[in-house]
């Protein structure tokens, strides 16, 4: 069965006045080197926006409307100013989720963090035991997640998040999982895996394979309660549609701002192909929104491509575009996921020289790479 | 979907941010943390007029929502109650009645 997409969707595809979901990386600086990092972090940048400059896109994000900003990083934690910014984002009626690997989230974080309204952490945790998790975030970052979270629960915070990205290693243990966020009172938020910053080396040894796509889609339907930040949409040719927007948000409703201030269409396309402006333009980051060139090209309908044949299409949208072209192909055709093989081919044919590489990389001199990930991996499979 | 005491005084909850966009607005809840679309700018009207009026009803006649759009406005509204967008005004209290 073909679902007509709402008229809703396609208004939202034209662009807003202001973005629905925006993420603000306030830092590239992080304790950890996570194999598939999305923003490629690891050295703090030295142009980093100011305090001061912080405080006056928020001031911006209040007057746009914009009601709450997904905060990440790096490790968001590490900035000294961190809850000056923060504070001053609530106390501006702009509510904030942020991201942590958890390290510093100590006993007076947490009861901080817990006498706060308008406040949402997610922690990050990509593999259910010691073992699945370090191979993928480095020794003792599950140790210090799980600590984290005790922390949240002591204080009682309520209920935060457990933030998972979905690997071949981990989906085996997503029961596990949602107990234990069941038994921490949090949230579960399952989201995919993409080909973006580190992710560029490690996805073909982290993507899920056809069959494993095909669980996680049954999963999550069987579990409404589970997060997933609107990111399986591409999984939607399976069937039924996944509850959410089901679209490719980049540069209509969502956008990133990188720790330097430049703007990109979405946190998964660090690459100047996708990069906007910068806050600190004369129009200020509501200009670069508005006006860009590069977010009013990517609100112009689109052609489907190789993917406009496909029964599929008006379910799947082709999925993700950072997807495609961090893999090397058309962002008209499909996605390298798609769950009926059709990539499958080009990406074979796919020349590894021509893979874009991200153009804002701060990982740390000697940060692991490809090469070591079947090494660890294959060592500590589920 | 609960159906609406039409004959109420309700009111945009206190909770929302309310954000006009060119297909009607955008509603967040600060408390329950979720985004609802107002599809339609009369939704959005209607919506930001009920505190005006002594009953929903009054405020469906002023804004001259009868026949099928009457109906579907409050099919519109029954779910925004549901999400807490709307809610009823606490009641004005009122003399003892016998
Ligand atoms: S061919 Fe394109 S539209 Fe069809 S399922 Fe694959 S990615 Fe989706
Ligand atoms: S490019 Fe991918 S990750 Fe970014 S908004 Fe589009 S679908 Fe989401």
């Amino acid at each position: 069965m073909t679902t007509r997409t709402p008229p809703l969707t396609e208004q939202l595809k034209r662009g807003l006045d202001a973005p629905i979901c925006l993420t603000w990386e306030l830092t590239y600086a992080c304790n950890l080197d996570c194999l598939h990092c999305l923003s490629a972090s690891g050295r703090r940048d030295p142009n980093e926006l100011s305090t001061e400059e912080c405080l006056a896109v928020i001031d911006e994000l209040n007057r746009l409307q914009v009601f709450y900003v997904n905060i990440g990083g790096g490790e968001p934690m590490i900035r000294r100013d961190f809850h000056t910014i923060v504070d001053h984002a609530i106390a501006n009626h702009v509510g904030v989720k942020f991201s942590t690997n958890g390290t510093f989230l100590d006993k007076e974080a947490a009861k901080r963090f817990a006498s706060m309204d308008m406040l949402d952490i997610q922690i990050s945790l990509d593999g259910f035991d010691a073992g699945t998790n370090d191979a993928l975030r480095g020794e003792g970052s599950w140790a210090a997640a799980r600590q984290a979270m005790d922390n949240l629960a002591a204080a009682d915070f309520g209920e935060f998040k457990i933030s998972i990205v979905a690997t071949r290693h981990n989906v085996s243990q997503l029961d596990d999982y949602k107990k234990m966020a069941d038994d921490y009172g949090a949230q579960l938020r399952l989201t995919r895996l993409r080909p973006s910053g580190r992710g560029v080396d490690s996805y073909q040894d982290l993507r899920l394979s056809h069959q494993q796509q095909r669980d996680v889609y049954h999963w999550i339907m069987d579990r409404p309660d589970v997060l997933t930040g609107d990111s399986f949409f591409h999984l939607n040719a399976l069937g039924e549609s996944l509850p959410g927007l089901n679209m490719c948000g980049a540069g209509r409703i969502v956008c990133l701002i990188d720790p330097v201030g430049d703007v990109y269409a979405c946190p998964f396309v660090i690459h100047d192909e996708f990069k906007a402006g910068n806050v600190r333009d004369a129009g200020g980051f509501t200009g670069v929104w508005q006006n860009s060139e590069r977010f009013l090209e990517l609100r112009e309908p689109e052609s489907g491509g190789a993917c406009a044949s496909c029964g599929s299409f008006d379910a799947c949208g082709g999925g993700c575009m950072a997807s495609k072209f961090f893999t090397g192909l058309p962002l008209d055709g499909p996605d390298p996921d798609c769950v009926w093989g059709h990539a499958d081919d080009a990406l074979a044919a796919v020349d590894g020289s021509a893979i874009p590489r991200m153009t804002s990389d701060h990982s740390k001199p000697g940060a692991r790479t490809d090469a070591s990930v079947p090494v660890l991996l294959t060592t500590k499979r589920p | 979907m609960s159906s609406l005491a039409s004959d109420q005084a309700w009111t945009l909850s206190s909770s929302i941010g309310l954000r006009p966009e060119p297909f009607g607005a955008l509603a967040y809840h600060f408390e329950s943390r979720r985004l609802v679309f107002l599809k339609t700018k009369d939704l959005v009207d209607l919506v930001r007029s009920l505190a005006d009026h002594p009953t929903l009803d009054d405020a469906l006649d002023a804004a001259g929502l009868d026949g099928r759009r009457r109906t579907s406005h409050l099919t519109a509204l029954a779910s925004l109650a549901d999400a807490g967008v709307i809610e009823l005004r606490s009641p004005i209290p009122a003399e003892a009645t016998p």
